[in-house]
């Protein structure tokens, strides 16, 4: 088997460079080994899809609140205030 | 640059410390629970920051906003939670099963999927609305179920987009680390998507 029918049977690596593209660089040879497996890897073509939009809803997650739908108790918040109107009246 | 009549020591006069907790502290709970995904490790945080500004408060020149500079100190403090975590790295238990069950994911010589983890379709590309908000709930939990190195690695670099080599620095690790984790962090998180949203 010859280096490029390897990388067109090599999921593993596929995914890896995957990864490595969309935030990285990969070399002009890792972007041929990329697309001859994807052209022909429709699994890793979903991997690659779900990836992307994985990748775009973690950047997100800060932004929505209904999902990180968490506030610190009023105790705590009262505690923290009173430190720190102490240390500014020092 | 610093002009003398917004330069005090005592009181800073672009800020105002006293409405800190109000303003800022719940912002930067969540921005520390998502990072750290340890309550009271969170709640820490906060306090250590808020506390941490009030000393430094003569730094603060107004260049940037108050949330952005308090969020900058809770930064550098998320950061040294993910050092001591990385340094228990290696005893780290779960660390071993997830790196296994990795090495599930492909056949030992092929290197092509096995059978039963094959991606399949679960349609997050076009979701409407409200399935796109229970699909971060599933997202979020499968995050937390990563070992601790790994989700500082993913999460310093997928939402708070550092530059690799910082990562690397920050949690002293070599690039090719960074590399295996990143791919090993994203099989997995996608594996338990698909379990769980399927």
């Amino acid at each position: 088997m010859d280096e490029l029918t390897k990388i067109a049977y090599n999921c593993k690596k596929a995914t890896f460079l995957i990864e490595k593209q969309e935030i990285g660089a990969i070399t002009m040879r890792e972007k041929l080994e990329l697309k001859i497996h994807l052209a022909g890897c429709r699994v890793c073509r979903i991997f690659q899809q779900q990836s992307v939009a994985i990748n775009k809803m973690v950047k997100s997650l800060l932004y929505h609140h209904d999902v990180t739908n968490v506030k610190l108790d009023d105790d705590f918040k009262n505690k923290l205030q009173h430190r720190i109107e102490n240390q500014l009246n020092k | 640059m610093q002009s003398p009549e917004n330069y005090n020591t005592a009181t800073n006069s672009l800020t105002d410390p006293r409405k800190w907790v109000d303003l800022h502290s719940d912002y930067l709970y969540k921005y520390a629970l998502t990072r750290i995904n340890d309550t009271e490790t969170a709640r820490e945080l906060v306090q250590d920051t808020l506390l941490a500004g009030l000393e430094r408060l003569d730094k603060f020149e107004g260049k940037s906003t108050e949330r952005t500079w308090l969020t900058a100190i809770l930064k550098n403090k998320v950061v040294d939670v993910y050092r001591k975590r990385s340094s228990a790295f290696i005893k780290q238990p779960g660390l071993e099963t997830a790196e296994h069950e990795m090495d599930d994911f492909f056949e030992p010589d092929a290197c092509n999927w096995k059978p039963d983890h094959r991606p399949q379709e679960f349609g997050i590309e076009q979701p409407d609305c409200l399935e796109r908000k229970e699909f971060k709930q599933i997202l979020q939990k499968c995050m937390q179920k990563l070992p601790g190195l790994w989700l500082s690695v993913f999460t310093m670099k997928h939402m708070d987009e550092e530059a690799t080599d910082t990562i690397c620095a920050d949690l002293n690790i070599t690039p090719s680390n960074f590399w295996v984790i990143i791919h090993r962090a994203k099989l997995n998180l996608r594996e338990c998507l698909q379990k769980h949203w399927i």
